[in-house]
């Protein structure tokens, strides 16, 4: 019985722990410079942050961008940083916005420039120092970053 | 010199969320072009911009050539009092910009 009792908590327990310890740093890439500059070598855990941008671009030149993240916005908790990667831009690191309290709301929209077909990552830093993220896979039909040449 | 369109709701009351969006005329120049001739065509982007609301800084952000010409940006703050919102950005000319608008809280 007390076996089994055991056993059932094991079983319980290890879906769980399996699945965040696969998890983390799910969409990026602890020995990617920029990511280290950022985190410090903190994981980066999967959710919170949606970054929504379109499936298909027509053009890379200008692509509606918005990254938004659950939090209350007080003084005890919220978003500090939120970094904008496109992974195959000659410079990946899109922007960065640095949120407080006084913002109220945890979202911030732009328009991009996107070198191709390729995935679009974001990830915020929490108040807590905590790291989440989310990614996007963008179809880009004309590639910004040519000239023609 | 840059110019901006700053748009905010006509009136919000106390303690409201408020929409801020900015648009700013920079060519956002990447740096990887050439011009007719064929020689490279200097990098110019704006590259930090920060947001003022009665002096106290709201919203700052890091920008790069990765966003599109024309710079467009939108975010939120609460609305506390009536006063300014005052834009400042910087580019890789060491150009200033600056802007500012009115925001009126009930």
């Amino acid at each position: 019985m007390n076996r089994r009792r055991a056993f059932i908590a094991l079983a319980a327990l290890l879906p769980f722990g399996k699945r965040a310890s696969a998890q983390a740093n799910a969409h990026v890439s602890t020995t990617d410079p920029l990511i280290v500059s950022f985190t410090k070598g903190a994981s980066v855990m999967p959710g919170r942050v949606k970054l929504e941008l379109p499936n298909i671009a027509d053009t890379g030149y200008s692509v509606p961008m918005t990254v938004r993240v659950q939090s209350p916005m007080t003084e005890a908790d919220h978003v500090k940083t939120i970094l904008v990667m496109a992974e195959k831009n000659p410079l990946r690191d899109v922007c960065w916005f640095y949120l407080g309290p006084r913002a109220g709301k945890a979202e911030v929209s732009s328009r991009i420039r996107l070198n191709g077909t390729q995935r679009v990552v974001a990830v915020a830093q929490l108040a807590d120092g905590t790291f989440w993220s989310d990614a996007v896979h963008i179809d880009v039909r004309e590639a910004a970053c040519t000239d023609g040449n | 010199m840059a110019q901006a369109r700053i748009l905010l709701p006509e009136r919000v009351r106390r303690g409201e969320l408020v929409e801020v969006r900015i648009v700013i005329q920079h060519p956002m120049e990447t740096g990887f072009r050439h011009d007719a001739f064929g020689s490279r065509i200097p990098r110019n982007a704006i590259h930090s911009l920060a947001c003022r609301y009665n002096g106290v800084e709201v919203f700052r952000a890091t920008l790069g050539t990765g966003i599109a010409p024309n710079p467009y940006l939108r975010f939120f703050t609460r609305a506390v009092e009536s006063g300014e919102l005052e834009f400042w950005w910087l580019d890789d000319d060491e150009v200033e910009g600056t802007a500012r608008a009115t925001i009126s809280v009930l």
